[in-house]
């Protein structure tokens, strides 16, 4: 793999050049070699070079110090070793701070120069094998994996996209399950922010005192069990993003707080008398509809403008059905790989099927549904029979009979208590079953004081 | 036809000629010819250094060169290129000449007493090795292949006087590629 690796020696002895080119060739190098900085800058133009030995005292205008900055200015990622057959500690010092990798002085040993070549080589190696996994990591939430014909998911992504490297703060509304993490990570990844981290939080699944301590972290000795002063979610962000899922659920004390960070960029810890400076991008998420609870009194109304400063709102499922094909497609490929189950498609009942559902928790029903039934179907295809379930469902749904004298809420109370007891207490797996997300179900526990 | 020499650049014993030769023979499995000496080229010696510029004496070699195959060629002489503080030996990678120095190869080059048997090992391993690049094999990741770097003496002894199988392989095909094209 030594051949994927470019060199190249600058020396305006052509014996010296080629003498060392050669040795490095040896080794299974590409080496290339220059007797002039201006051939050096020439070569590097048109190649991107590992490592670059360079001669210090070079005539014809340009000298080796010079030449390594214009080296580095072309590719940041060249290692530059200077060498020089009269060391002064004044030229090493210049060149270590233009940014030499070495300075060493001819002759130089040619084991000295072998683990030299081996280690910068190793450490670059590391470096692109990271790049990889990093691009792998990022395209798990790129734009091409919210997977959408739809016109008006289209016109989203597009704002994503144009709006992803400003600070601004977005509020995405929208139904449970319709991806607005999805977004909030894609917005995040595909900005300036990209490299740094992207922290979520649910404002939902935690109490007030626990959340205010999750967002803002505590001092030692802040309440009981504050043993050491910890980061919050703010900290933690810091240089990037943080995504807070169901805003429209926090206590005013909260809300208050969050203004004050909003407008000032800077916040107290729990228990803290110092004010700790933060740069964060906050994209916020609900399913309410914030502006009716603002004129209600339930949400502030100069939070809601600070948030609001962008809006997304994705659409429900019910209402881009041709997405409901691609993203299919989508899921079957993924989760089949996830199990282990090489499945092709759906027949094209089933297809009628997912066609024709309600879909009231958005993609992650679909999503649930499909894992479903590719977890229990036999072939390599998924037919009607695997998707009975959802049939069975409506089914179930239209013989049901209303006891009389029931609110919605008493209702939705009792489906969840029902379903709670049937997953034994396991929140994920009945948020699945109810096919609301986990957040959603903390919060419907909290808001009908559900006993766990 | 395609052939293999041997030569000596300066003054070398018949000995490690014959050494040389008889090594060569075996591992390249083409017929090996032995060339008169090689006068070593004047103003080659650095004075500042006391060393050998191992890049003229290369050039000596190709351009004693018959024409109809590759050279591999001995020196006593310690070599040496402008970057580097020595060199056991170099080659043209995939062509004509190679060269091996034996001063870096004995015993008393360290202060030690002289071994025939350590130096006779250290000369057919290295002889392999610059034959090996002629051929356009490269450095092996093996420490105990004989194409493995070295560049000290206790790395070139931590070497075997033998290709792995893989270079082995690689170096077979190699001499039918050059077989076919002398034909």
């Amino acid at each position: 793999m030594k051949t994927l690796w470019n060199i190249l020696v600058v020396d305006d002895e052509e014996a010296m050049c080629e003498s060392m080119a050669a040795w490095l060739r040896e080794d299974g190098y590409k080496v290339d070699t220059a007797f002039s900085g201006r051939q050096a800058v020439e070569l590097a133009r048109e190649k991107s070079y590992a490592i670059c030995f360079m001669d210090l005292k070079m005539p014809g205008g340009m000298d080796g110090i010079e030449t390594m900055m214009e080296l580095r200015r072309l590719n940041p990622d060249t290692a530059v070793i200077i060498i020089t057959a009269y060391a002064t500690v004044d030229t090493a010092i210049a060149a270590m701070k233009e940014g030499a990798q070495e300075y060493m002085v001819k002759p130089c040993n040619p084991e000295e120069i072998s683990l030299l070549v081996e280690r910068i080589i190793k450490v670059k190696r590391l470096q692109r094998e990271n790049e990889l996994l990093r691009k792998r990591l990022l395209r798990q939430y790129e734009f091409r994996d919210i997977i959408t014909k739809n016109a008006r998911m289209q016109d989203i992504l597009a704002l994503t996209k144009e709006i992803a490297s400003l600070r601004s703060t977005v509020l995405i509304r929208g139904e449970s399950g319709t991806g607005k993490e999805l977004i909030a990570r894609a917005i995040h990844f595909s900005g300036d922010r990209a490299s740094r981290p992207f922290v979520s939080v649910s404002c939902a699944a935690l109490a007030e005192t626990l959340l205010e301590s999750e967002l803002f972290g505590y001092e030692k000795g802040a309440f009981t069990g504050a043993a050491a002063q910890t980061k919050g979610k703010f900290e933690l962000a810091n240089g990037g993003t943080l995504f807070l899922d169901e805003i429209g659920d926090i206590s005013p004390k909260l809300q208050g707080d969050l203004l004050r960070v909003l407008q000032e960029r800077r916040f107290y810890r729990v228990g803290g008398s110092e004010e700790v400076p933060v740069d964060v991008r906050v994209v916020a998420a609900t399913h309410r509809d914030l502006r009716e609870a603002v004129r209600q009194g339930h949400f502030r109304e100069d939070l809601y403008y600070r948030l609001n400063v962008i809006e997304i709102f994705l659409p429900p499922l019910r209402e881009r059905r041709e997405d409901i094909p691609l993203l299919t497609e989508h899921l079957i490929e993924r989760i089949g790989n996830e199990v282990g189950k090489d499945i092709t498609g759906v027949t094209d009942g089933a297809m009628r099927i997912l066609m024709d559902h309600h879909w009231p928790g958005n993609v992650r029903e679909l999503e649930n549904a499909i894992e479903r039934a590719i977890v229990t179907c036999r072939g390599s295809i998924l037919t009607e029979d695997d998707f009975a379930f959802l049939a069975e469902s409506v089914r179930a749904r239209s013989q049901w009979v209303l006891p009389p004298n029931m609110t919605l809420q008493e209702l939705e109370k009792q489906a969840i208590v029902a379903t709670l007891d049937r997953t034994q207490g396991n929140i994920k797996e009945a948020a699945a079953v109810l096919g609301i997300d986990r957040s959603t179900l903390y919060e419907k526990i909290k808001k009908y004081e559900i006993p766990r | 036809m395609s052939r293999l020499y041997v030569a000596a650049v300066g003054d070398v014993s018949q000995a490690n000629l014959a050494l040389a030769l008889e090594c060569v023979e075996q591992e390249f499995q083409l017929p090996v010819v032995g060339l008169p000496a090689i006068a070593e080229p004047p103003g080659a010696f650095d004075e500042r250094r006391a060393q050998y510029r191992a890049v003229d004496f290369l050039l000596a070699v190709v351009r004693s060169s018959p024409g109809d195959g590759k050279v591999v060629a001995l020196t006593e002489r310690d070599i040496f290129i402008p970057m580097l503080t020595f060199l056991f030996g170099q080659a043209q990678l995939g062509g004509v000449a190679a060269l091996v120095s034996a001063a870096r190869l004995r015993q008393e080059f360290y202060g030690l007493p002289a071994d025939a048997a350590v130096f006779r090992r250290r000369l057919r391993t290295e002889v392999l090795h610059e034959g090996g690049h002629a051929f356009g094999l490269i450095h092996c990741p093996d420490r105990s292949c004989a194409m493995s770097l070295a560049t000290s003496i206790q790395q070139l002894d931590l070497k075997q006087d033998a290709f792995c199988a893989g270079c082995r392989r690689a170096l077979a095909e190699r001499i039918r590629e050059f077989r076919g094209n002398e034909i």
